[in-house]
Parts: C-alpha cells; structure tokens; sequence
C-alpha cells in the first residue's frame, strides 16, 4: 500500500462489511459545488438541454422574455404587463431573471448529481496511468504499452507489477491487491482455473508469478466502464424515465395548448394578457419540478449503488432490483455464517461424553478447517485441553474426497471421525458392529438440520457430534420485512432436502432450493418469471453465469469469474452476497424518489393558478379577485411569487433528489398512504403557503410592483 | 328539501341494485357463458353469424380489432349520410321532411355515428320517421353497442396474458346487441307506451285546446327511440325539446326510469369488469370513484339550483321552497320535474354523456351550468357513455397509477400489467387529444365572426355557450347548452370535428393499449404491489380525473362560469 493515490482513495470499512465505503472525493463538497455551478452555466447551451424537453420550453420562455425586456426598454412606456395597468419593465425583467434561474437551477441538480460521480471517475483515472505490459511471444517475452493488448493476449506479471489489462489467470497462483477498485485493503488471492480466476487491469500483484490471458479490447476493460458509469457517460434513459419523459412532454404541451388558447378567450373577454405573463404561467403549470430534478435523481440512485461498493452496468438494472418479486439467495454467506460449527456432543449408550469428546478432539487436531477447528473449541467445554502430540506416535490421517473422513492414529488406537455411511463402513471393516442408536441419532441431527459426523475409536462407534449451520443474527428480520414488501426469498443450497428446510425454517425463508446446480437454479428464475415475476440472484462462478444473465437483477461477485461479471448486470465489488437485499432496497428508494417528485410537481400547479389566473384578470373583472385565495398584494407580486416558488422548490428538492426519499421496508399499502399524504397533500399544500410567504417578502422589499 | 335528498340516495341505491347483477349478466355475456337468455337467443347469435359469414371463433389482434370497427362505423356513417340527404324522396316520410344540407347531414350523421346525438335540427320536423326508426334508432343501438364492445376488449387486453387477440368484434357488437341492448329496450319501451309515450307511424295528431284554437302535436315512433336513447347513452331526442317533451318523458315515473337507464350498463360495466379481471373490489373501486364524482356533481347542482339567483330574491320574487312552490331556480325548468329531478337528470345526462334534457342547461344558474360542463370535460369518465365512460376511466387509472404508482418504490403497473412508455404514450395522446379538441376548437370560435355570431348571450354566458358546444362534441355528449345557434356552416363543420376527435381519437390508442398490455405477463399481486383495489385508490383516481380536468380547463372556466357567478353576485346578468 505505498502508493499514495490507492491510500487516500477509501477510509476504513466500518463494521458490517455493507456499509458504504465514503470515498474521499465526496466529502470535498466545496469543490464540487464550484464545479457544479460552472457546469450549470455550460449546461444552458440548447444543444445540451433539448436532451430535456421541459427544460427546454423553460429557456425558450426565459429567452422571449428576455426579448421583450429589451423591446420594450427601447420603446418604453408602451408596454404594460398583461393588461395589470402598471410599467412593465421593472417587472419583465424580474420574471426574466427568475426563469433563467429555474433553467440554472435544474442544470445545478443534474451538475451536482453529476460531479459526484466525476470526482470518483478521477480518481479512478489515475490508476490508468501508463503502465508496460510483458507480452508473451511464443517463448519470448516483450514489453509493450498497456494500452496496446488486445483480447487473447496473454501476459505474465510479476510480485510488485500492475496487472496492465483484464483477463484471466490462466496459469500460477498470486495473491492481488484490489482496494483501487474495491477500497478493500486485504488482498485477495488469484489462481488459474475454479472460480477465481479474473483480474482486473490496474490491480496489482503482491506476491508471486502468474500468466493472465487478456480478455477486453483496449477501451473496453472493467476500469474503462467503471470510469463511464460512475461519470454517466454511458448513461442512457430506462423504460421507466423514459416513460415519464413522455408523461411530463405531454404534461407540456397540454399547458402549452391552455396558455395558447387562454390569449383567445381573453381576447374575447375583453383583454388580452401579454406573452411574458402567458410565458409566466406556462413555466409555472409545466412540471418544471420533476423535470428539472429527474436525471438527477437517476444518476444520484446509481451513485448509491457506487458507494455500497455495486456497479450497475445499466440504470434499467437498479430499476429492476427494486421491482424484484423474488430473491435467490445463496445459503452459505448470505443466511448462514460461512461455516458449520460443532454444537453438540451425541455419544452412544455405554460412553461417555467425555470420552466421545477427546476422541473428537484428537481426531480433529490437525483438521484446520473451520469445522475441525470447532470441535476443538466445543471439547473445551468439557475439560479436555489441547494437547501436543509426540510426532513418533502419531500419524495424522488427512481427509479426502474417497474415504470421506479424517482422523489419527495414535498410540495404537486409530481415530476417525467423518460422514456416517463411511465412518460405518470404516468400523464394521474392523470388525466391531454399529448400534441402530448410531443411526437414530446421526438421523436426528439431520433432521435439526444439521451434519452429523460419526466419532469411531478402532472398532467402536462412540458417537455422532452434531455441526451446526448458524443462521446470520438478524437476518430473519430481514426476511420479514422483504415478505412485508411483497418479496419472496428462497434460499439456494447444495445440501439436502431435509437439512435444508430446517435452515430454511430457522432463517425465515419462504422457500428453498436443496441440492441445487446450476441447472436447476436456472429452472427455477423460468418458472418465476414464467409467472411473470422479476428474480434477483448473486453467483461467482462460470457455471452460475447463464443464470445471471437470466435474472432479471444478477449480482455478480467481482471476486468471481470473468464470464461471472459479463453475465451479471450488477457487479459487486466487495463480493459480499449479502448486499443483494441492499440493492434492492436502493432501487426501490429510486422509484420512490422518483414518484414522490413527480406527484409533488403535479400536485403543486393547483396553487398556481389561484396565484395567477386572479391576477392576470383582476383589472377587468374585479369580481375575480374572490379566486385570490392568497390574498396576494398585487397582480405583478402574484405573478412573480409563483414564478420564484417555482425556481426556488428545484433548488429546495435538490438534497431531496440526491438522497432519496426516506425509505422505509413496510408494505405497499402503508408506503402509498405516508407518501401520498406527504408528497400529494402536501404537493397541493406547500406552494399556498410558500407563494404567500414569498409575496409577503416581496412587499416588505418593496419589490412587489 | 328531505325528500328531495332521500329521493337522491334511493336513485343511488336503485342504481346499485341494478347495476351490480347487470355487470355480472355482462361478464356472462362476453364470457361466451351461458345465461337465462341464451336457449332463446344462441340460435338467433348463430344465424346472424352465419348469414354475415363471421367465425365467431376467430379472435382478432387489436389492429384488426379496429379496422374492423373503423370500416364498420365508416360503413355506417355512409349510410345515415346517403339517408339523410335522400330522405325527402324515400318512404315513411308523412311530415315530409326534406333532404338535409352536405354539412348538416354530415354534422348528424358524424354525431349518430359516435355516439354523441348532438342534434343540430329539431326531430320533429326535419326528420322523417323513416330517419328516426331505420336512421337514428337503428343507429342509437349501433354507436352504444360498438362503445361497449371496445370497452370489453379492452378489459380483455388489460386482464389476459402474453395473448395477441383481443376479442372479435363481430362477436362483441353482436352480442352487446342481442343480449343486452335489445331485451332491455323491449320492455323499457312497453313500459314508457304504458304510461304514455307515443308510439305511432302517424305524423300528427289536431286537437282543440280548452280555449277552443286549433293545435298541431306531432307524434311518431317515440317510444322505441326513447328506450335506447337512454340505454345507450345516446340522448338524441324525438323532440327537439327532448325528455322535456311530454311524449318521450310523460310522467315522473318515466323520468326516473330514464335517468336509471342511462347509468344502468355505464355502471353496471364496472362490475363487469371486476369480474372479468378477477377480482370484483376492481370493479368496484371503479364504481366507487365515479360515483364519488357523481354525487358531487348532483350535490353542486342541486344546491345551486336550490339557491337559485339572488338577483330575483332582491327583485322581489320569492325563491323559498314552501308547500305551494317547489322554490329555488325554476327558470326553463319543466314544472312537472322540478329542482331536485332536473338536476339530477341534468348530472346523470352529462356524466354519462347521454345528452338527453328535461330541462335547459343555459337557464341554469352558472355554476350549476359550469358543473354540467365540467361532467363533460372531465373526459365523460364518470359513468360516461356506454363502454366509452369504463375505458376512459381506465386510460385514467393507468394514468394514476403512473404518476403515483412508482411511490411504492416499483415500476407502475396496473392488474399486474407494466406501464411502460409505449402505453404512456397511447394514454397520453388519447387524453391530449380530447382536451385539444375542446380548447382549440373553443379558442377558434370565440375569436373567429362565424363562431361568435351563432352566440345567443355576451360575456361570460357566450363563452360558456361556446365551450359547452365543443365539450359535448368531444365528450360525445350531445347535449346543448341551448342559446347557441348550431346550425350554422361553421358550427356543424367544426362540431363534427370535434365528435370525431373525441370519438376516434380516443378509441384508436385505447384498442392499441389493449393490445400491448394483453401481450405483456402479468407479475402476481404481492405486498409490495401497488394496491388498486382499495379506497385510497378510489380517491387517488378521482384526484387524477379531477386535477387533470381542472389544471386544463381552469383557466377558461374561470372566465365563463365562475366569472358568471361571481358578477350574478354583484348584479350582473347576461
């Protein structure tokens, strides 16, 4: 970790392994307003904001207001602010200034959003500085550019060496150093063949040799697309924004058509309004709120996902987890902590525990694997400390995937422990016999869901001792709220039906899948989605790889297979399965925010017109006035405290938009009636008070005309 | 004034009870279930296919689904069109009425086509019976059975699943036709010739009045027309003062019945379409969201009307309600109906854009007038016409739904289906549509010499004149406002245009949203769906209708009946 770059890139993980890495850039929120402010400015250049059809209207309005400003400068005098009797100048230019800022505004939401990103973009930047690869020429070995690899290239690295482009380990084994791209500071080890074979360009090797075959063309590795998705470069419109697009043009052009035609039947009425003021009101009903605020609030819902440590490949993706109807969810890891632990010692009729127990433990000594290691720990309970065996007495028998158990022999008595049918087997070779109460207990370990080992001495059996799988705390709670958000959780495992359902059972899942492979994971997202579900899953592996492309959100582990992260449309660079049910919460706070701010903007346009539609028609018809529900001062303070609400509301929703809406894991039922009052009732409620207050203001400046 | 309101809960209630066996009667019906009348009619269903060499089999995608119609409504319009300007040299014409001009039988012919009944002629005289039976009749059944068969194709296409077709329309028209409307209307104009609406070929009948001068009554085919003029939401009248007539609308017997009938399939469709997607509370949240709505309207009319105009208290006359006046605003009421039916029917007419009037709407005070108009901007979705006012509610739930639906934090989708931006813009254009009909028409007219010479008032009544012509156009309403003069070359061309948009417009987006969204899976309820079948839901959508409404039509409500209003209350009058 010398390199200084890689250090202050992340802070310590806090504890939980989830939480999100804050990465340094963030916090330099100084900076990032500059930039945004800046940015707000170039945004306003038409080739960039036609992308946003309200947004757009908003400028041409601001700038034929603007015209008139000027006009009628020059032949003062003569123009009065839509028959409101008062000069108009003083305040065309007020409402000129303020919708100007309303575009500012919506651009300042989009530039913040973005500049979040771009600062994490840089620093990702940096690790691409120029680095030579040693390409593989038959025997020969030559150094090249990084950037010139091409896909199927195969380069060796060395201890010390940046690994200069994607690609999998095809031959060695080297531990890496992966915190530029994962802020994990541990590093991971890389080998040939199984499923951890990917490396990412720009890691480094810390140890050892390997040989890598390059598998992205120049431009196109995992940095490069990383760099552009947090930038939002490669951002393209979902189904969902898209559709709103086309809600909110529509929403446009049906107030486009009621203030084009209002000038008609005012001309009837016997007064004409003028355009600024018509301009005025069209900016004021168009939903410039949710307009001016919705790519922000996409962009800020992918930049969440960045900073728990996930790649969306797409923003359909983030989408799609929070549409998720159910969630496959990998037993070991996820449920249950990584490994089973001893819980229990079982000795048969005629032996004692304690005997059970030092035989257990002996035979386990050299059995470093979590299991061998908790039983060492669990025959503690029962007094027997370790012990240190003399090396000429003792020949330790290693486990292998034949004889299916492992053990000692040890001052002539020979130790085993291992699965039932083997250690049996094992015994009755010897000569001794099994009591059916060895096979009444073993059974009933597994049906607690649990593994039972059987304990033998020579030829007796002395006993089963029972591995647990433990159940990650809190997690059943976690399953509850899902089940209350209307999303199924099954749980995937290798193991047995029987022991499955038990675990399924302690952890609260709705359903599992025992003895799963990859095929049959794959069976089950078609039957799901045959009922027209969404499913969500995680895998690593090469195998799990059709699957994940199946799913409608497939997490791969960046610690996975290069063939593992391609399928996935969610990368998770922490590697942690766990973070599923965080991504989809995250997806489902995106819409949330999303919706919240559209029913607001909507809601709001009832105010407005109470605000305008009096003051454009009070001098002809006094009797309107009983519509001033406001009892705003004056027809131009009227006109001009809607208008600055409405600029000002983009400006207030910005955090809003950034962070989300309060996300809650309660049924939709119950979602809808909070939000709908808060963001509807309210969305009707606010502006009242807010154009009021804003009028108020203005007359103590004496601003209002 | 208590028994005017017990008298409009009991219609509620009546409705309700009618309504709701109705719907599942329908369901039946386009099931291809079998019902109490199919042993009598399934024979007459087969011979009419196999005359028209229709396989009933064959369901059709919602393309076909609407060539079929669209080349079946043009067919039809042809038709009237050829009728109506050939009616003075064909038979059944004893009052000898002649031949219409080019642009008022394509003005009539346009409105029975739709749906609409906007009748720019008075019945009586400018048509001959052979018109009103074989023409308007025949039509009324026509136009009310197309509505309902697209109305059930679309719930088809909301509720099933990955399937391209969405019904026959042969089989759906046929059907609404046979099993529904024509039973109906059988015994509904038996009832109304037993309490004394006419029903003769005879042109006229000259009687002596008391004072001994001689009086002309035309008479004719009335009650027949009357029974589907109702039950198809159609409104066009025999009359040209319509069910204020006392031979279409002889006793407050059949007054009650029609307004009855008009809301009887418009409601009972809701139920029908909770039944078809499975899950009745559907159905009734729709039900319940109209009428939500519904009473409202009746409310605010009544109660405007009941109030009458304080011009009038000021000038003297007295406007309390007592045992001997019935009180309130009694101008252009007919005096057998009163405030309380007049309003009622005047609600029940614009909501269910049925068009029918047993009173004058213009002689209404201005916000009980600017009510009527709202019923009818609000996209005639409350009730509406028949099958016109089920699918136009839809189109808005889809709409609520969008908006509001993503605050659960998913996708919007409605019956399990995904909103997605190709429905977004069939919904959107289908509703631009009718409120650019309205306005831009309206725009057109009150700035134009042609449109503002066929007003009757000035001011703000003019306008309202105008506005409410072109609303009930689009609405496919049909009623008038009266005071306007819509006979006029400029009226008859544009208000034609204005059904056509409001019907065709509309229906076009509506098949194609069937289409996609029967081709799309359905993802099953769970908790974290949107819930549609809940009372928040109810008042979700009428906040959608209404602030949609509202946002579009303030403005220029604001300056005809509420500016109306309010100078009333300062003494102005127009």
């Amino acid at each position: 970790m010398s390199d200084a770059t890689q250090m202050d890139m992340h802070v310590d993980t806090p504890a939980g392994g989830s939480a999100p890495h804050k990465r340094e850039a963030v916090s330099n929120s100084g900076a990032l307003i500059q930039a945004a402010i800046r940015e707000s400015f170039v945004k306003l250049s038409p080739f960039l904001l036609w992308h946003n059809p309200v947004m757009f209207v908003v400028e041409i309005g601001a700038a034929i207001v603007t015209f008139y400003v000027f006009a009628d400068s020059i032949g003062a005098g003569t123009a009065t602010a839509g028959g409101t009797g008062s000069s108009a100048v003083p305040f065309l230019i007020a409402i000129a200034f303020w919708l100007w800022f309303t575009v500012l505004f919506a651009n300042f939401a989009e530039a913040m959003a973005e500049g979040r990103g771009k600062a994490q973009a840089d620093t990702l930047r940096t690790m691409k500085t120029e680095t030579l690869a040693n390409l593989m020429k038959g025997e020969d070995v030559e150094q090249i550019p990084a950037n010139q690899l091409r896909k199927g290239d195969k380069v060796v690295i060395s201890a010390g060496e940046t690994i200069p482009g994607d690609g999998d380990v095809i031959q060695g084994i080297a531990s890496v150093d992966e915190s530029a791209i994962t802020g994990e500071s541990a590093p991971v080890i890389r080998e040939s063949g199984g499923d951890r074979s990917a490396v990412t360009g720009g890691t480094k090797v810390l140890s050892d040799r390997i040989i890598v075959q390059i598998t992205s063309e120049p431009g196109q590795t995992f940095l490069d697309r990383m760099i552009a998705l947090v930038e939002g470069a490669s951002r393209q419109k979902t189904p969902n924004e898209i559709a709103l697009d086309i809600l909110l043009v529509a929403l446009t052009i049906i107030f486009l058509l009621v203030t084009m035609t209002l000038e008609a039947f005012a001309i009837y009425s016997g007064q004409s309004v003028s355009v600024s003021v018509l301009i005025a009101l069209l900016v004021c009903l168009i939903p410039t709120t949710i307009g001016g605020l919705l790519s922000a609030i996409g962009i800020a819902g992918m930049d969440r996902l960045v900073q728990h440590n996930v790649l969306a490949m797409s923003g359909r993706a983030v989408e799609a987890a929070g549409d998720v109807n159910t969630l496959l969810l990998d037993k070991t890891g996820t449920i249950t902590l990584g490994n089973r632990q001893a819980s229990e010692f079982l000795p048969v009729s005629g032996v004692e525990v304690k005997e059970l127990a030092d035989a257990a433990q002996l035979a386990s000594i050299a059995d470093e694997t979590p299991e061998g290691r908790s039983i060492v720990v669990l025959a503690k309970q029962f007094g027997i400390r370790e012990r240190h065996l003399h090396e000429e007495e003792t020949t330790f028998i290693p486990f292998t995937a034949q004889t299916r158990m492992s053990g000692v022999d040890w001052q002539s008595h020979q130790i085993r422990k291992g699965a039932v049918d083997s250690v049996i087997a094992w015994v009755e070779s010897l000569g001794g016999s099994v009591s059916q109460e060895l096979n009444d207990l073993a059974r009933g370990v597994a049906e607690q869901g649990g593994t039972p080992l059987v304990v033998s001495t020579d030829d007796r059996a002395l006993g089963v001792v029972h591995l647990k799988d433990i159940v990650k705390g809190g997690i059943r709670e976690r399953f509850d709220q899902l089940r209350a958000m209307g999303i199924k959780t099954v749980m995937i495992t290798g193991d047995n039906p029987v022991t499955a359902s038990v675990i399924a059972k302690e952890a609260g899942v709705d359903d599992f899948l025992a003895q799963a492979t990859p095929e049959a994971k794959m069976e089950l997202i078609r039957k799901e989605q045959a009922q027209g579900k969404l499913v969500a899953m995680t895998g690593d592996g090469t195998n799990d790889a059709p699957a994940l492309a199946q799913a409608d959100v497939g997490v791969a582990m960046n610690t996975g297979t290069t063939a593992a992260t391609e399928a996935g449309n969610l990368v998770d660079l922490d590697s942690n399965p766990t973070k599923l049910i965080e991504n989809v919460e995250i997806g489902k706070q995106l819409l949330m925010t999303r919706g919240a701010l559209t029913t607001f903007s909507i809601a709001n346009d009832v105010a407005k017109y109470f605000a305008i539609i009096p003051a454009i028609f009070m001098v002809t018809y006094p009797a309107l006035g009983t519509l001033n529900v406001m009892g705003l001062h004056s027809p131009h303070s009227a006109i001009l405290s809607a208008v600055i609400f409405n600029a000002l509301v983009i400006v207030a929703l910005i955090p809003l938009s950034l962070k989300g809406v309060k996300y809650r894991p309660l049924g939709a039922a119950v979602v809808l009636r909070r939000n709908l009052l808060v963001y509807g009732l309210g969305g009707i409620v606010a502006p009242f008070i807010g154009i009021k207050l804003i009028d108020l203001l203005l007359v103590a400046l004496h601003l209002a005309g | 004034m208590a028994f005017d309101i017990a008298r409009l809960v009991g219609y509620g209630i009546v409705l309700l009870i009618i309504a709701y066996p109705l719907g599942h009667y329908m369901a039946r019906v386009f099931g291809g279930e079998s019902t109490w009348l199919t042993p009598v009619l399934r024979p007459v269903e087969r011979v009419i296919y196999r005359l028209a060499g229709i396989d009933a089999d064959q369901e059709m995608p919602w393309t076909v689904y609407a060539i079929s119609l669209l080349l079946f409504n043009f067919a039809c319009f042809t038709l009237l069109y050829l009728m109506l300007r050939l009616q003075g040299v064909l038979p059944l014409n004893p009052t000898h009425a002649v031949g219409m001009s080019p642009d008022l039988a394509f003005n009539t012919a346009v409105s029975f086509v739709s749906n609409t009944n906007w009748q720019a002629y008075a019945g009586e005289t400018a048509a001959s019976h052979l018109l009103q039976m074989a023409g308007f009749t025949w039509q009324n059944f026509i136009s009310a059975s197309t509505g309902v068969a697209i109305a059930i194709a679309f719930i088809r296409g909301l509720t099933r699943r990955e399937v391209r077709a969405i019904g026959n329309f042969w089989v759906d028209l046929t059907r609404t036709w046979l099993y529904i409307m024509a039973p109906i209307c059988i015994v509904l104009a038996l009832f109304y010739v037993s309490q004394g609406t006419v029903q003769t070929l005879a042109a006229q009948v000259n009687v002596k009045t008391v004072e001994g001068a001689a009086q002309v009554l035309r008479v004719g085919p009335v009650a027949s027309q009357e029974a589907i003029k109702e039950l198809g939401t159609n409104g066009g009248g025999f009359f040209n003062a319509n069910s204020a007539h006392p031979f279409e609308n002889p006793t407050p017997l059949t007054d009650f019945l029609q307004v009855l009938a008009v809301l009887a399939i418009p409601a009972g469709l809701t139920f029908t379409f909770g039944k078809m997607s499975g899950n009745i509370k559907q159905g009734v949240v729709v039900f319940a969201a109209m009428a939500l709505l519904f009473a409202t309207s009746v409310g605010i009319m009544y109660g405007f009307e009941r109030a009458g105009n304080p011009n009038l208290t000021r000038a003297g006359a007295d406007q309390v309600a007592s045992a001997t006046q019935t009180g309130g605003n009694t101008e252009g009421k007919e005096v057998r109906f009163g405030i309380e039916e007049s309003a009622l029917y005047g609600s029940v007419t614009t909501v269910a854009s049925n068009g029918a009037v047993d009173g004058s709407i213009s002689s209404m005070t201005p916000l009980a007038g600017g009510m009527a108009m709202l019923n009818i901007s609000l996209g005639e979705v409350v009730f509406g016409g028949v099958g016109a006012g089920l699918y136009g509610m839809l189109v808005f739930a889809i709409l609520a739904v969008f908006i509001a639906g993503l605050m659960v934090g998913r996708t919007p989708e409605y019956l399990g289906k995904k909103i997605g931006p190709k429905e977004m813009k069939l919904a959107m254009f289908a509703v631009l549509a009718l409120e650019a009909g309205i306005l831009v028409l309206s725009a057109v007219a009150v700035v134009t010499p042609a449109g503002l010479a066929g007003r009757l008032s000035a001011g703000p009544h003019g306008l309202s004149e105008i506005l409410y012509a072109f609303a009930s156009g689009v609405g496919n309403n049909g009623s008038a406002f009266a005071g306007l003069n819509a006979g006029t070359l400029f009226y008859t061309t544009t208000v034609g245009i204005a059904m056509l948009i409001g019907r065709y417009l509309f229906i076009v987006p509506v098949l194609a949203i069937a289409g996609s969204m029967g081709a799309k899976k359905q993802v099953p309820p769970s908790a974290g769906t949107f819930p549609t079948d809940t009372p928040l839901f109810v008042g979700l959508l009428v906040g959608v209708v209404l602030i949609v409404g509202a946002l579009t039509f303030f403005p220029v409500f604001a300056l005809g009946p509420i500016l109306e209003h309010l100078l009333m209350h300062s003494g102005v009058l127009f």
